[in-house]
């Protein structure tokens, strides 16, 4: 009885629901929606047609095609942001990942205090993009400071590192690297990811502790590894605020990352085409390198609901 | 010979992994204690971590701040702008992760993508143009561009993680709200919102947090010195007075990293699931 009651009724309910769905979907996306047009399509279409002009908030753009990407090839500190900047992300997110791979092991043996240990670890990561660590990293690693003062006492280097133009960038990476905590927390939720089966037929099987680390944990953790490779390198590309607060992009350049040059570009010479030119060039150079990730993951990312590669 | 030997690797593994957790938190502990060193021994004494004298005095010279302006303005900004954020993102966010998860709409599929897509965004693509309009509107020296992605649905990754906690909701609670006759945003507020608790709580803690240190958009949007917030005044600090004024610097800086450890402190555990289930930073 109720059955057949309820066949007409649903069929135009459902009709009249898919419209009411249709209203009520973009009504509660809206606030998203809008920004997503007025904040990031918009801008973005606007900055495109910037990067063809001489904008220089000032006076109105004029086209001028594709002189600013041309300029861009021959401008010195241009091509050293880009190198800087490359060193920085293809030295520091490795040896991040590194770190954040072998304590997560270490910390994945199960002995007591482990999750406090790494509770510690993961506080850098919190506070370590701060203006305050900024201030403390100027004056730890500058003249008189105490990690100066260490080196100085080992005999490993009397030089005021920010101040050296070898050695300045690597005070910036290192910044980088104290921050392991998150990937490495990232990867210990992998880790326990892992059945436990494979390890124990692996010893039934008499394969020793390093075999079964480079044929069950590491291809395990490759979607993993995939995760925080694609995030740190997007992210690397992208640090702005350590180079410009610590060594101001000096000495001689050595630490002028490209997002610093972008804004010094933008917001100090007004020079708002030339940096919209560099923002897309930014844009298509993370979206190469996503791309060759991801174009690559299918020969080295093991993922299980495939039964295989 | 067996415990020998676990001995021996335990205690291996307990001197390296605390004298790794040292070298961590040295620089904390370093800003801490030369926060209330005097001047003289932030540079002679500059390892050491226990002050001669506990300077207080340093905390009250930076509280007073610089250029006529106090800290008390510069944190009353930051907890304006950090708190509209936070509350904005949470109500916005949410009502725009049901949306994405339980409504079907024309082009959801599309948009989705889009959302997705803004997440690897760099944000220099979008700084320009918008720096361009808000300044046409008059909007530059206002908080009005800080606030605004927060009323938007916050950051794109918060999104996703709404979205992706809202998808594990049982959908028969959905229908049967439906059968008693409650609307789609009924369903919104009354089942998915007060089920949403854990991860609205994640959003908050992470909002809370990168909005607090946040320095580009706040450098870019804010020139007045009463608007700066406490990452801008810090810097300033840093550039006018840093050469002579260390203990002070550094005491607020100490004072501004208050709210993240003490986060920190009472909600460890979420903090760090948190990471651990989405892979936010």
């Amino acid at each position: 009885m109720e059955k057949e009651k309820k066949i007409p009724a649903s069929l135009s309910l459902e009709s009249r629901n898919l419209r009411a769905d249709n209203l009520s979907g973009y009504l509660s996306i809206s606030p998203w929606l809008i920004g997503f047009i007025l904040l990031i399509l918009g801008p973005m279409l606007a900055s495109l047609y910037l990067s063809f002009t001489d904008y220089n908030l000032l006076s109105a753009p004029n086209w001028v095609g594709l002189a600013n990407y041309q300029n861009l090839l021959s401008d010195g500190r241009f091509l050293k942001s880009l190198e800087v900047t490359f060193k920085f992300v293809f030295i520091s997110v490795p040896l991040k990942l590194i770190f954040a791979l072998a304590l997560a092991l270490l910390f994945n043996t199960g002995r007591k205090g482990s999750s406090l240990f790494a509770a510690v670890y993961y506080v850098p990561s919190i506070i370590g993009g701060s203006v305050a660590i900024a201030v403390v990293w100027r004056q730890l690693f500058g003249r008189q400071g105490a990690i100066t003062q260490i080196l100085s006492a080992l005999n490993i280097t009397d030089a005021n590192l920010i101040g050296n133009p070898n050695t300045a960038l690597s005070v910036l990476i290192l910044l980088v690297i104290w921050q392991f905590g998150s990937p490495m927390i990232i990867f210990l939720a992998g880790l326990r990811q892992i059945p436990l089966e494979l390890y124990e037929a692996a010893s039934v099987d008499g394969a020793t502790k390093i075999r079964q680390f480079f044929s069950i944990t590491l291809p395990m953790l490759t979607p993993v590894i995939f995760f925080n490779l694609v995030m740190q390198t997007i992210q690397g590309f992208m640090t702005f605020t350590q180079s410009y607060l610590i060594t101001g992009g000096g000495p001689l350049d050595e630490t002028l990352f490209y997002a610093v040059y972008l804004y010094e570009t933008a917001f100090e010479y007004l020079r708002m085409g030339y940096a919209s030119a560099m923002a897309w060039v930014l844009l298509i150079i993370i979206a190469v390198i996503t791309s060759i990730f991801f174009l690559t993951s299918k020969y080295w990312v093991f993922y299980q609901s495939e039964g295989g590669r | 010979m067996q415990t020998k030997k676990g001995l021996l690797s335990n205690s291996i593994f307990y001197v390296f992994v605390s004298g790794i957790g040292i070298a961590m938190i040295y620089p904390i502990l370093w800003m801490m204690a030369s926060s209330l060193k005097p001047a003289t021994e932030i540079f002679n004494n500059a390892i050491s971590l226990i002050p001669s004298q506990l300077m207080w005095e340093n905390y009250s010279a930076g509280w007073a701040g610089f250029g006529g302006i106090g800290f008390a303005t510069y944190f009353r900004n930051s907890v304006i702008v950090t708190s509209i954020v936070v509350v904005g993102t949470l109500l916005t966010g949410s009502i725009v992760a049901y949306g994405f998860a339980r409504l079907e709409f024309k082009f959801k599929n599309a948009l989705f993508a889009c959302l997705m897509a803004t997440i690897m965004l760099p944000v220099q693509i979008t700084l320009i143009p918008q720096y361009i309009i808000f300044n046409e509107v008059g909007w530059v020296n206002t908080f009005y561009p800080l606030l605004l992605p927060g009323l938007m649905g916050g950051q794109p990754f918060f999104i996703f993680l709404l979205i992706q906690f809202i998808r594990g909701i049982p959908r028969e609670l959905d229908e049967a709200a439906i059968v008693d006759g409650c609307s789609k945003m009924g369903i919104y507020w009354r089942i998915i919102l007060p089920l949403l608790r854990p991860a609205l709580v994640t959003v908050a803690l992470f909002s809370f947090m990168w909005t607090w240190d946040d320095f580009l958009a706040p450098l870019i949007y804010l020139n007045n010195s009463t608007l700066h917030t406490v990452t801008i005044a810090l810097r300033n600090f840093m550039d006018t007075q840093g050469s002579t004024s260390w203990g002070p610097l550094l005491a607020m800086s100490s004072l501004s990293l208050l709210p993240q450890l003490l986060i920190f402190a009472f909600f460890q555990k979420h903090l760090v699931q948190g990471i651990a289930t989405t892979g936010l930073k």
